[in-house]
């Protein structure tokens, strides 16, 4: 099976999420800087929230059996959630920067065992 | 006034009043005043309350309501045995009135109604019974607090409170040592210092207070389970007294010996009082209506005397159903006629005869707590002892009142008494006012010549009641209770001026304390019985002679206890005696100790006063109130149980014959028998003359010469001795053996016990120590190694945590493709929608 040659189907929105996915965790595992860090949490969401649309929609996948709008719903609430946490997330960098003057995540280390 | 609402109020405030006082002084009794002065205020002014409470119930609410019984005409003397019986003939209609229920609806009262009748005044004793607190009910045993009151009761109240009045104004003079800091001279420490200790004058009115509020409490009781607590309330308190000075060996051995000696009595006091309860089912003297249904239950006295039977004794059919529990028990039904027919089985082995013998039980039960309380033979040794307590004490407790409530009780148990106990009564009475009134006459302490008096006169009371004297007996309570808180209370003044106990240090002393020596003479005179025979003379005159006339009468009607009669006279000669003997030791004569002269001094006045007040009182107590008949004896004859005034038999003893009291004022008796007591009074006194008076004999050459009488008496017969031998000594013996053997084998046991418990104990701490804990803390231990393992992950590396996650995805990924596959695959086909 060759996808380059496929009709637009559900597996290429799954490779688009996939390496989306794959990006947002390398940035995570990789960035000193907590922004970079964010950054990469949401790539790893949305890479999810590919997935969700992808498998919800009714027209990638005709005559499967219908789960309804979970799909989109799952990745609103998806989005809802990464937005919360963006805003946690930030506050937090922000005090630690107001604290450290640095934004680097590898100075965070005061809780370790 | 309406005695029956009235007096139950009166009386009660006159009872309570001391225990106020007592709460109040055992409350805040140090603080009261300078040195707890203000207890002995508090407790006379509570007494003198309590006195004017009682004089007030006596002269204004009892003798105007009652009337006094007509004066009686003794019969011939030919009808003396017997006749009188018959003549007691009972107007049923007349006897009883009911005055209206009260308040409390429980009082009942009897009103009197004089009637002639045959020589023998027909006359129904005026008594007021009833309740005021029910403590406890327990099947049919009611526990309450409850009075009757009669005229008995009334001139308790008034004497008890009279004297006790003077006694602690007295006291208040008397105790004024205890005021500051005291140094005992009697108690040396073991370096040789004499005791110093802090005064305890309210602890001395704490006593009397509770003293007095019991002894008015036994006055009242209405009830024979009342009268007992009060009983050993009284004893409690006597025990206290005497053990004041505590630090005294002596004293504390007094107070124990007194204490131990009145339980002996006691005990056959509970006996007569479970005797009492489970034949007669009451506890109650009089008719109370407990149950409130508007008819009284009858008392004990009413179950013994009934008014169906003209009062006359009647073993009760409770007695007799007891006695018959053998034959009920087969199945006879106890109907009144079957209970009539065993009542008259007097047959040896008959159940007649056996109540009978359950009657005897408990009069002389009743009689033993009489004999302990009234220091009676065998039961006398510990009033001399007594002496120990401070002297108010000695007149107050050991005199007047408290060692009085045994005759007290006798007299009101009296109709309870059947002739055989009273005999019992009269032979104990009689030999310890001989053995009493020998061993005065060689004592040389001046209170215990005065305990021995009282003893003795004790004696002659419990005689006179045992002889069928009922008036006679109680009177001379009453005289006796004056005259000898009067001479207990002039030995006190004496001993607070010359500061010993001993008479041969004494003498002369009426030029130095006047007051003392002449009330103590009018004290002497009065216990002699000093008076013109048939015109006027002292208290004692009248009664001693009224004993003496019934003892005579006894003697006429039982020529064979004929005895009783001529040592109670004897008896009359050795008080005169040894009383004036101790007038002449103490007031008369020439000074023996020159330093102690020197030194002695007339007492304040707040002690002289009450003995002038009970001189007079000793002189006058026996006579009426000028322009009235009334007077203790009229009284007396008011209070007089209802069929006591016949002449009895006894039913086992059937030649005992206890002659009507009326009898004895007789021509043959009254005359002779005052004569007789004027003559051996006189003798006594004329012997104490001859001897210490004058000096005509020298009484240490006399002595010399009944070298092993002197010395009998002078060891006071050797009771004590005996009683060491035959009690105290195995009692010790038994106790070192008993002592021992706790020691030995019982602790020894115990101990071992203990050991063994102990080794136990360690084995089982090892255990908990070794494996328990052990267990628990390898446990610990491994946790905690885990968790240092697992702390070398927590690096503080945000990047690896995420490539923790990453890789742990990642694994999970492939462990749910590869190995969970198969369970999954189904479900995802559904999703797909393919088959």
């Amino acid at each position: 099976m060759n996808l380059l040659t496929e009709p637009i189907g559900v597996s290429h929105y799954l490779i688009v999420g996939a390496i989306m996915f794959v990006t947002g965790a390398l940035c995570m595992a990789t960035k000193r800087n907590a922004l970079g860090v964010l950054m990469g949490i949401e790539l790893v969401l949305n890479g999810a929230n590919v997935n969700f649309v992808a498998f919800g929609s009714e027209y990638l996948r005709p005559g499967a059996v219908s789960m309804g709008l979970d799909g989109q719903l799952i990745a609103l609430f998806v989005i809802v959630l990464a937005a919360a946490e963006a805003a946690v997330a930030l506050a937090i960098v922000l005090n630690f920067y107001n604290n450290h003057s640095s934004v680097d995540v590898d100075k965070a280390d005061e809780l370790k065992g | 006034m309406d005695p029956v609402s009235t007096l139950p109020v009166l009386l009660g405030l006159a009872w309570l009043v001391p225990l106020a006082s007592f709460t109040l002084i055992v409350l805040f009794g140090p603080r009261m005043g300078k040195a707890g002065i203000g207890a002995g205020y508090l407790a006379t002014g509570a007494i003198l309350t309590s006195a004017i409470l009682s004089s007030f119930s006596l002269f204004f609410v009892w003798i105007p309501a009652y009337d006094m019984p007509e004066p009686s005409h003794p019969v011939a003397a030919d009808s003396a045995h017997g006749g009188a019986h018959e003549a007691e003939v009972h107007d049923e209609a007349a006897h009883k009135e009911e005055h209206g229920d009260d308040d409390h609806g429980e009082q009942h009262a009897e009103s009197s109604h004089g009637e002639h009748d045959g020589g023998h005044a027909h006359f129904d004793k005026p008594e007021i019974a009833g309740e005021w607190y029910t403590l406890g009910k327990f099947g049919s045993l009611r526990i309450t607090i409850g009075y009757y009151i009669d005229s008995l009761t009334v001139m308790m109240f008034a004497m008890v409170t009279f004297i006790a009045t003077c006694i602690h104004f007295y006291a208040i003079g008397y105790m004024h040592d205890e005021l500051h800091d005291y140094v005992d001279h009697e108690v040396t420490l073991e370096d040789g210092q004499h005791l110093h200790r802090p005064g305890r004058f309210h602890r001395f009115f704490q006593y009397l207070s509770l003293f007095c509020f019991s002894m008015l409490g036994l006055v009242i009781a209405g009830n024979i389970a009342m009268v007992f607590v009060f009983w050993e309330l009284v004893g409690i308190c006597s025990y206290f007294l005497i053990g004041f000075y505590i630090e005294r060996k002596s004293a504390s051995n007094a107070a124990n010996k007194a204490f131990i000696v009145n339980r002996v009595g006691d005990f056959g006091m509970i006996i007569g009082l479970m005797v009492i309860f489970a034949t007669l089912g009451t506890f109650a003297f009089g008719d109370v209506d407990a149950d409130g249904d508007g008819t009284p239950e009858p008392g004990i006295f009413s179950q013994v005397r009934s008014p169906e039977n003209d009062y006359a004794l009647v073993v009760p059919d409770g007695v007799i159903k007891a006695a018959a529990a053998s034959e009920i028990a087969k199945g006879v039904e106890a109907t009144p006629e079957q209970i009539q027919s065993w009542r008259e089985d007097m047959e040896p082995g008959g159940v007649g005869r056996w109540a009978y013998w359950l009657m005897i039980i408990a009069g002389v039960g009743i009689f033993c707590g009489c004999v302990g309380k009234s220091a009676q033979f065998p039961l006398h040794v510990w009033l001399p002892d007594a002496m120990e307590g401070p002297t108010p004490v000695s007149a107050l407790v050991h005199s007047a009142t408290m060692v009085a409530a045994g005759v007290y009780l006798v007299g009101r148990f009296f109709p309870f008494f059947v002739p055989e106990v009273l005999l019992v009564i009269a032979i104990i009475g009689c030999i310890t006012l001989f053995v009493a009134a020998t061993i005065a006459i060689t004592a040389v302490d001046i209170k215990r010549v005065l305990a021995y008096s009282t003893v003795s006169q004790l004696g002659y009371m419990m005689l006179a009641l045992g002889v069928g004297g009922w008036s006679a007996g109680v009177f001379h309570l009453m005289t006796h209770a004056f005259f000898k808180s009067l001479l207990f209370m002039c030995s006190g003044s004496v001993i607070h001026a010359v500061h010993t106990n001993d008479m041969t240090h004494m003498g002369g002393l009426r030029k130095k304390m006047p007051w003392t020596a002449y009330t103590m003479l009018v004290g002497c005179l009065a216990i002699m019985g000093a008076g013109v025979p048939f015109t006027i003379g002292l208290s004692g005159h009248y009664s001693k002679d009224a004993i003496l006339a019934q003892a005579m009468s006894f003697e006429a009607a039982n020529p064979m206890l004929g005895w009783l009669f001529y040592v109670a006279a004897a008896g009359a000669a050795i008080t005169a005696f040894y009383m004036f003997r101790l007038w002449f030791l103490t007031c008369a004569g020439e000074p023996r100790d020159k330093h102690r002269y020197d030194h002695a001094h007339e007492s304040p006045k707040v002690m002289y006063v009450p003995l002038v007040i009970l001189a007079v009182m000793a002189v006058i107590v026996g006579w009426s109130i000028y322009g009235t008949p009334v007077g203790i004896q009229k009284l007396l004859e008011q209070a007089r149980p209802m069929g006591i005034l016949t002449t009895a038999h006894g039913a086992l003893l059937t030649d005992l014959v206890h002659p009507d009291e009326h009898l004895s004022h007789l021509e043959e008796f009254h005359v002779a028998s005052t004569w007789y007591a004027t003559l051996t009074g006189l003798a006594g006194l004329g012997l104490a003359i001859v001897f210490y008076g004058v000096r005509v004999l020298n009484p240490a050459e006399v002595a010399n010469q009944f070298k092993r009488v002197y010395k009998f008496l002078v060891n006071k017969w050797y009771f004590d001795e005996l009683y060491n031998v035959i009690f105290v000594k195995p009692v010790l013996l038994v106790s070192s053996r008993v002592a021992d053997f706790d020691k030995k084998v019982i602790d020894g046991l115990i101990d071992t016990l203990a050991i063994g418990t102990r080794m136990i104990a360690r084995l089982d701490d090892m255990i908990d120590r070794y494996f328990v804990d052990g267990l628990i803390n390898a446990f610990a231990g491994w946790t905690y190694a885990v968790a240092l393992w697992f702390r070398g992950a927590e690096t503080g590396r945000l990047r690896q945590y995420v490539m923790f996650i990453v890789l742990g995805t990642v694994v999970l990924f492939i462990l749910i493709t590869f190995y969970l596959s198969a369970p999954l695959a189904p479900s995802l086909s559904t999703l797909e929608g393919r088959p």
